[in-house]
């Protein structure tokens, strides 16, 4: 199995770097899961390429998710994850954006799908899509302060909750 | 406090609010529909009332403690989230599973998917008027929470299926428990589907409603019964399979028309399938052998033997104060989930908590077609499309 992904990424990494050889950073094989990695300003015209290639035909964007990996930098890590039905293999895309400016290409163009994923990230990580037709927060409300998800935020929140201890003794006064 | 712009102008449309608190949403959904007459002109679905910060708190948790928390992602199919999670975590520790206990788990997974698809069909059914359905459904379901209650000592949390294994050896008496079960079941599926596949009032609600096309589908990222109604045979277990599905025999059911009652009859196809798979793994599981993968240091030790040894209370002893490390690395395992392609993606440093754990519910993901499913629709039929859509709130927001 290993050696069956080992050069179906081979595939992918070859036939995207005769189109363009630029598209390629770094290709990493880890547990038989191949990751690319693209450089920010090519990942719209690569996933294009993946989805639309006679030989590559991922035309299904099944997840995207973001790492943060502060305080390492470039911080955030984005993954989308590819299939292509027909061919039944899957690949990932990976690309590096630095904490201070944390802004990529959205993919709603190329597959439809990445609409609410890309929400989901922009919610709780705070990175923006540039193109995203409907950049709102979708899990937390609009008022929300800050991004749960990033590794400062802490897991309690930054509010002060009072306990139900306290909220007891407060309710039963009088 | 989302606003809606209107697609026609203010004059001739209103705009509905649907939901958080709405039957037939299955949960809270909310839905701001913007209706012409009864035809949905616009639909803006609003999510969010169920989130939890599962995801956060996992990696406030060791990876063997945040087992409990994926029970509460999709409430139907705790069994089923349970695997993607171990199956992840296994992954990344590059751990062999034993035979038997890779088959007890398909066996689980299947019988849940029957129990998820039951509850679908009888909310799905009461929500366009068959009551009756509902009642019969539910009779089903309880027989399959009862072997659960059997196997896991809990009828829904069930957090049965561990790191490297399971975490109890089948009971006494399950034989008999599933083997009644397997004889019941066929007899019960084509009762449901005397009430429903030829009623009238049923194929007037269903037929023709909801149509999206295969290209949109794939686009929208929709997988599942939904998919597989639309003429796409894409299944995880068939496409990528995993935890030995290879060695099971049985059949993708697809259908062309990707309407609601399309999808009907391809989940009651589903379950007719699952009843083969759980069939053939009854006949696979041996009596005896190992539930749990030689891994020292990662499975707690037997009881008997963290009282007698002394490198087994060592080892019993770290694991649960400090977990275990796996080496630093990314993996994403997808499962088949009753609703569509439930996937589990883990980022790991190397120290004992996960860097990043995120899961892909497919019910989140389906969700975002169903403005496309119902525009220019009627409002009545909007319930009939969330309904076949299939969605677990818990796991929509997790």
């Amino acid at each position: 199995m290993t050696e069956s992904s080992s050069q179906n990424s081979n595939v992918v990494a070859e036939c995207l770097r005769s189109w363009n050889p630029k598209a390629v950073v770094e290709v990493i094989e880890f547990r038989g899961e191949t990751t690319i990695v693209v450089p920010r300003e090519l990942l719209r015209a690569t996933a294009e390429r993946c989805r639309g290639d006679a030989k590559l035909q991922y035309n299904l964007l099944t997840d995207a998710t973001c790492v943060d990996r502060t305080p390492a930098e470039p911080r955030f890590e984005l993954n989308y994850h590819l299939v292509s039905i027909p061919r039944r293999e899957k690949v990932r895309l990976r690309v590096w954006l630095g904490g201070n400016d944390p802004v990529v290409d959205s993919l709603v163009s190329v597959w439809p799908g990445a609409n609410w994923l890309e929400r989901e990230i922009y919610d709780l990580f705070g990175i923006r899509f540039l193109g995203h037709p409907d950049l709102r927060r979708i899990l937390l409300p609009d008022d929300w302060e800050g991004h749960p998800l990033r590794r400062d935020y802490p897991v309690e929140g930054y509010r002060d909750v009072p306990n139900t201890g306290e909220l007891f003794r407060k309710s039963s006064t009088p | 406090m989302t606003t809606v712009e209107t697609a026609v102008g203010t004059a001739k449309t209103m705009v509905l609010n649907m939901g958080p608190q709405h039957p037939s949403t299955h949960g809270v959904l909310r839905i701001l529909l913007e209706l012409d007459g009864e035809t949905v002109v616009k639909a803006v679905p609003d999510l969010g009332y169920l989130h939890t910060g599962i995801e956060k708190s996992c990696e406030d948790k060791t990876y063997s403690q945040a087992i409990t928390l994926t029970d509460r992602m999709d409430y139907l199919n705790p069994l089923g989230n349970n695997l993607v999670y171990c199956l992840a975590v296994e992954k990344l520790l590059g751990l062999e599973i034993p035979k038997r206990a890779q088959y007890i788990r398909v066996m689980m997974v299947e019988l849940q998917r029957i129990s998820s698809h039951l509850v679908w069909l009888g909310t799905h059914a009461i929500d366009l008027g068959a009551m009756t359905v509902f009642l019969y459904c539910f009779r089903e379901r309880e027989e399959i929470l009862k072997i659960f209650e059997l196997f896991t000592g809990q009828r829904m949390m069930t957090s049965y299926i561990r790191i490297g294994g399971l975490a109890l050896d089948p009971p006494a008496g399950w034989r008999q428990a599933v083997e009644r079960f397997l004889k019941m079941m066929p007899s019960r599926v084509d009762e449901y589907e005397t009430l429903l596949t030829e009623n009238r009032i049923w194929i007037g609600r269903t037929k023709g409603v909801g149509y999206i096309s295969a290209e949109d589908a794939i686009g929208l990222s929709m997988t599942g019964p939904t998919l597989r109604a639309a003429g796409v045979a894409y299944d995880n277990r068939k496409a990528f399979p995993y935890s030995s599905y290879e060695e099971f025999k049985f059949d993708v059911p697809t259908r062309t028309e990707s309407d609601c009652y399309a999808r009907y009859l391809v989940r009651v196809a589903e379950m007719r399938e699952s009843l083969k798979i759980i069939r053939q793994a009854f006949e696979k599981i041996k009596d005896e052998g190992a539930i749990q993968a030689d891994a020292p240091g990662i499975i707690p030790p037997q009881r008997e033997k963290m009282k007698t040894e002394m490198e087994a209370l060592i080892y019993h002893f770290k694991i649960f104060t400090e977990g275990f490390s796996p080496a630093p690395g990314e993996v994403f395992v997808t499962v088949e989930s009753p609703r569509g392609e439930l996937g589990c993606f883990i980022a790991s440093d190397g120290s004992p908590k996960p860097l990043r754990v995120h899961f892909r519910g497919p019910s989140y993901i389906n969700l975002q077609a169903l403005p496309k499913l119902i525009e220019g629709q009627l409002i009545s039929d909007v319930i009939a499309c969330i309904g076949t859509i299939d969605i677990v709130l818990g796991e929509v927001d997790r």
